[in-house]
């Protein structure tokens, strides 16, 4: 099976062409706003961090904006800082050309004389850089070049028996035609990871995904915290999901069930191809987050009660098992698995569609996320602000 | 086939019914290619699970090819299986793996 889709320098295959425009602190996100605003091609991205953060956090923050940065569907980055932010705007333009040589700019604003002056100029860079990301030619790929992440939020009682299940099928098809998918969310592992486990490739990685669960409980319950208490939850239980276990299937499921390859920490790109796990937070965004700032180019993200969300350079495409939830938000829903439900169609015929779906969303085809410009983003910590 | 239940796996013991079932009902579901049926002995509720064979006390219970649980009491085929009358059991990260505990 193939695609039309960017190839890169580094060999990775990017489905969109991006000009990005990344702030290297809070206080520069407005201005790239702006600037996003004024140049056809262009994208931006809100950042909440970048400042008066612990080393851990300012670490997590570096492995997001570089991530963005590299991944293959952006063309070419534009960055402004103030000029006080923890890590100046200079020092992540040249961590970012040292991974990349992909064009790369950077402005700050304290520098430049204010927030006027600083759009100036990072319009007219941006401008350039669209002007020349438009002459990127696609050139057909095989499928094995694509990496495909895998999410699920406001899931509700049909998430776990057809939407999760049916992209599970979707990525073993992935997988056995040589592509890499990519499941994440460890706190929701959690009561199954003795059965996610089992598909480790080798012991080392079976022993690291109970590992990443024992670890992300040990934390919160260093923070006085209990990530068991009341699971399943009331309403849980009386959606039908007796007990943890019952309720990590359902979640796990959704990454199929070919051999883990490789277990990685968030907001880092896989080594190897295959069945990847990712080691993030439960809440989506952040995933969502991390999973692109680890090169995924596309995203299945199945839903019960349904969600808007869209993430600024990797399209999201949203897919229900829920025929009302379909219909009645048939403005955020891309694809409608509601005939598992219903009987018409089974689990097999749905990871077909979002093969489907996948790859004309790869050859260019907009998700409806990806239409309204939708940019949430989330970026995971470890501590408080200092 | 119009369905009422899916399983999730062949190896499974109870199948989730995606309608409300009414006592008496009979609940029809797809073993892979195979059409089964089970006539439920209690109402079951949109998505919750349906016993296929009788399970005796302390049975484990499997739902996609796994065991989410195992019974409190003896549920018959048919029964209503949930929170009420199955449990989860408990195990420590230690005895998960294969290298012998945590690796520090």
């Amino acid at each position: 099976m193939k695609f039309w889709g960017y190839r890169r320098s580094d060999g990775r295959v990017g489905i969109r062409n991006h000009v990005l425009i990344l702030p290297a602190c809070a206080c520069g996100s407005e201005s790239c706003r702006v600037v996003a605003s004024q140049v056809q091609g262009a994208v931006n991205i809100v950042f909440n961090t970048g400042c008066s953060d612990v080393a851990a956090n300012t670490a997590m923050s570096q492995k997001v904006l570089t991530g963005f940065a590299c991944n293959p569907n952006v063309y070419g980055v534009v960055i402004i800082g103030l000029g006080c932010e923890t890590v100046p705007h200079q020092e992540l333009r040249e961590k970012i050309q040292k991974m990349t040589d992909k064009p790369v700019v950077s402005f700050g604003i304290q520098e430049e004389g204010g927030t006027l002056k600083t759009i100036e100029k990072a319009v007219r860079a941006a401008r350039e850089m669209a002007a020349e990301a438009a002459l990127v030619q696609k050139e057909e790929c095989d499928v094995s070049e694509l990496l495909v992440a895998i999410e699920c939020g406001g899931s509700d009682a049909t998430s776990g028996i057809a939407a999760n299940p049916a992209a599970g099928n979707m990525s073993d098809r992935f997988v056995d035609m040589g592509a890499s998918t990519m499941m994440s969310e460890t706190i929701e592992f959690i009561g199954g990871e003795h059965v996610l486990a089992k598909r480790g490739a080798t012991p080392e990685i079976h022993d690291q995904i109970i590992r990443i669960c024992q670890e992300y409980e040990e934390h919160l319950t260093k923070a006085g915290q209990n990530c068991r208490a009341g699971q399943p939850t009331p309403g849980n239980k009386a959606g039908g999901l007796s007990t943890l276990e019952e309720k990590s299937l359902g979640c796990i499921r959704k990454g199929g069930t070919r051999p883990v390859v490789e277990v990685i920490e968030q907001a880092t790109q896989p080594t190897k191809k295959g069945a990847i796990i990712m080691d993030t937070a439960g809440y989506d965004i952040a995933s969502v987050t991390s999973m692109a700032a680890g090169g995924c180019v596309v995203m299945v993200f199945t839903t019960g009660r349904g969600t808007p969300t869209g993430n600024a350079i990797m399209p999201v495409l949203k897919v229900t098992a829920n025929k009302h939830t379909y219909q009645h938000m048939e403005d955020n829903m891309d694809v409608d698995l509601s005939g598992i439900i219903e009987g018409t169609e089974t689990i097999e015929d749905g990871g077909q569609k979002l093969v489907d779906a996948v790859m004309q969303v790869s050859n260019g085809r907009l998700t409806k996320a990806e239409a309204y410009g939708f940019s949430d983003i989330a970026v995971d910590h470890v501590c408080r602000f200092i | 086939m119009k369905i009422d239940a899916l399983m999730m796996d062949p190896k499974d013991n109870v199948v989730t019914c995606v309608r409300e079932v009414r006592v008496g009902e009979t609940v029809r579901y797809r073993n892979g290619e195979q059409e089964c049926a089970i006539v439920a002995k209690q109402d079951i509720p949109f998505c919750h699970k349906i016993a296929l064979e009788d399970l005796g006390k302390d049975a484990p219970v499997r739902k996609y090819g796994e065991q989410i649980g195992k019974t409190l009491e003896p549920i018959g085929a048919g029964m209503r299986v949930d929170h009420t009358n199955i449990y989860s059991v408990p195990r420590d990260y230690a005895s998960e793996y294969m290298g012998g505990g945590k690796a520090q």
